[in-house]
């Protein structure tokens, strides 16, 4: 083993024998942009809601639950996916998330919420995680839409104006922390703090 | 002999014209009739009426009678209650109050039906859209001609003359 490591640094130091450094240059370059299209384009295409629901897990589940819901039905015919809510929008912070999702691909494989029964028991925990995700970056994924600096509090309703310039306008408070389960439905929600 | 055997129409003209009677469309009687569904014949889908909007203005109502649930004076859309969670008393439980600012459901929501409190709300007490409910701006599909007791007894006294 230690052999081959050391053979293959050889012949990777030893400058190129057969081809020009045109086209080792050109063809390098060639090859990155495809190797780098193709990577994106399979990220995006995992960050489809088509993709989420592809497995019937999150399509008997979060998505049934959400239907009825303002983020996928409402007057004026603008929605959440799956992505938009679920997925950081930043480069960084994307890709970490996806590196997490090796973790759902897992549960996938040995069916780890295959039935409804399993996920309902599961539901907390997962909940829990999102909750948690959200608050740490002060509800990123909801403040993509929903920026309070463009947000009019004089045509909300009273209360909806009052909790909003007393929790959020002077930070103490994030979306989650009252906004929970808005999508989807909700777990047991004894011991959960503000139910 | 059986009293219902001899009800039964066994003659055959008399079948026939239950068999035509059956055939027919639908007879309406002449003077129409009252139905809270609209003059549509029930063969025929009528109309609906346009969804009504739900008042949500935040400001109490007046009660009809002393121990009328108060109605909600904002909008319920999705608002979950059941076995997992109670969305209505994520604001108006008692601990909930301070930092929501609404009102507190009333003490007999927390008493057993032996007049005993809990610490929690009454199981019995729970389901809260059985007695408070949303009000739309719909128009009454029926007149209503309810006076609250003050006005009863107002009228009363004016015609004793008192």
């Amino acid at each position: 083993m230690t052999a081959f490591l050391c053979r293959l640094w050889r012949t990777l130091r030893a400058p190129s024998v057969y081809f020009s450094l045109g086209t080792l240059v050109v063809g390098g370059f060639v090859a990155g942009v495809f190797f780098w299209g193709g990577f994106n384009t399979a990220l995006e295409a995992s960050n489809t809601e088509a993709f989420c629901i592809g497995c019937h897990e999150m399509r008997a589940n979060p998505y049934r639950e959400m239907q009825p819901t303002i983020h996928f039905t409402n007057a004026s015919g603008v929605r959440a996916t799956c992505p938009d809510c679920h997925v950081p929008h930043a480069w960084t912070d994307k890709i970490a998330r996806k590196m997490q999702a090796s973790k759902e691909v897992w549960g996938w494989l040995f069916g780890t919420i295959d039935t409804r029964e399993k996920f309902l028991d599961k539901r907390l925990e997962l909940a829990k995680r999102e909750w948690a995700r959200l608050k740490a970056n002060d509800s990123l994924e909801c403040r993509n839409c929903h920026d309070f600096a463009y947000m009019d509090l004089t045509r909300q309703s009273p209360r909806a104006e009052d909790a909003h310039r007393r929790g959020l306008a002077d930070g103490d408070k994030t979306c989650i922390d009252c906004h929970k389960g808005i999508a989807h439905e909700l777990p047991d929600m004894s011991g959960v703090e503000g139910w | 002999m059986n009293p219902l055997k001899r009800t039964r129409p066994s003659s055959a003209p008399a079948s026939c014209v239950l068999v035509a009677a059956l055939l027919a469309s639908p007879v309406l009687p002449a003077a129409p009739f009252d139905s809270m569904r609209g003059q549509v014949p029930v063969d025929s889908e009528p109309q609906a009426p346009r969804m009504a909007n739900v008042e949500n203005r935040d400001l109490r109502r007046e009660r009809n009678y002393p121990m009328q649930p108060p109605t909600i004076p904002h909008k319920i859309d999705q608002y979950q209650v059941d076995l997992n969670t109670n969305k209505c008393l994520s604001c108006h439980s008692r601990r909930r109050v301070e930092e929501s600012q609404a009102p507190m459901v009333s003490v007999t929501h927390y008493m057993d039906r032996d007049g005993n409190f809990l610490a929690e709300v009454s199981p019995r007490r729970y389901f809260c859209g059985q007695c408070h409910v949303p009000q739309t701006d719909a128009r009454p599909l029926v007149d209503n001609t309810f006076e609250d007791v003050d006005s009863v007894l107002r009228r009363v006294r004016s015609q004793r003359g008192e």
